[in-house]
């Protein structure tokens, strides 16, 4: 298996999936929803954005998700991809503090012994609850507003991608040099 | 239902091979040093709208028979989209993953990325609590 699947392979599969739930079940591709349907099944709290019956607008999607675990999982152990990244990107992220490589997250900051560092606590707890509460706020994550969305022509959708690489590039290039 | 979890997995599969789930890959793509990331999101963009036009032009209906396709969401003055978005991005860029890698990410090599998820639903979950005090 090549390393990275390339491009023109990977992205019109991805982008079958999208076809595919919709004759599976008229099902919009969307994995953020997952989140708020687990909270309504594990802490609904009487809020009323988890009042609904999560169960019957949900059940699907958590087997989908169910199967990306098991097909991910499945995928690294018989090819685990090397992630080998341009040059130019090495350097400029070895300049701002990453020094491994190696894997496919820098160990230096996503590992279980950086939780209660400043950097391992932005990047993984702080980074976490952001992509949490910003793809509830937005209404959808890439699946859903960056892929479905924008392919189904949805205005809202391309506005939350604006913002998508608004937030990306302020962190990338005026919070990461400062943090890591 | 098993018809979902195989498409769930394939799609985990083709994340975790194309490696857009690694966060060396998303800061390839923020800081413009690879066309790989945008190759993925175009080519998905262009199969996923040609597959919705063909859809549409069949006139495919569901079981239910309610036409095939995806609902529309409201704009509403779209500062939802733009801020909620925005907010998004910055945990994008910080931890590497959207929602799907991060679960991906577990099951495939960099466990503590489950307490990033856990962080993820406390996020969601606080987003509910002050949904009637936000903007949208």
């Amino acid at each position: 298996m090549p390393h990275p699947l390339p491009w023109y392979i990977a992205g019109p599969l991805i982008g079958l999936v999208v076809p595919a739930l919709l004759l599976l079940g008229n099902k919009a591709f969307g994995i953020s929803s997952n989140f708020r349907d687990i909270c309504a099944a594990v802490a609904p709290a009487g809020i009323e954005f988890f009042g609904h019956d999560w169960k019957k607008t949900g059940s699907w999607n958590l087997v989908f998700l169910s199967g990306l675990f098991v097909g991910a999982m499945i995928a690294a152990a018989v090819a685990p991809p090397p992630v080998q990244i341009s040059a130019h990107t090495v350097d400029a992220l070895r300049a701002i503090g990453v020094h491994d490589f190696s894997g496919l997250a820098p160990h230096d900051v996503f590992a279980w012994s950086s939780l209660l560092t400043l950097r391992g606590f932005l990047c993984i707890i702080v980074g976490g609850f952001l992509v949490g509460f910003g793809t509830a706020y937005a209404g959808g994550c890439t699946s859903g507003h960056a892929i479905a969305g924008l392919a189904d022509g949805q205005l809202p959708s391309l506005l939350a991608v604006i913002g998508f690489f608004a937030g990306g590039l302020a962190t990338t290039f005026l919070l990461l040099p400062r943090i890591l | 239902m098993i018809g979902y979890f195989l498409v769930g997995a394939a799609f985990g599969a083709i994340l975790m091979e194309a490696e857009a789930i690694s966060w060396f890959r998303i800061q390839e793509m923020f800081r413009f040093d690879a066309f790989h990331m945008y190759g993925i999101m175009g080519a998905a963009v262009a199969v996923a709208a040609g597959s919705l036009l063909v859809i549409k032009r069949l006139g495919l209906r569901g079981a239910d028979g309610q036409p095939l396709g995806l609902p529309p969401k409201r704009l509403g003055s779209g500062l939802r989209y733009v801020v909620g978005g925005s907010i998004f991005g910055v945990g994008l860029a910080l931890t590497g993953a959207c929602p799907g890698p991060l679960v991906a990410l577990v099951a495939g090599g960099v466990p503590v990325m489950l307490a990033a998820l856990v962080s993820a639903l406390v996020g969601t979950w606080v987003y509910g609590l002050l949904r009637p005090r936000l903007p949208h």
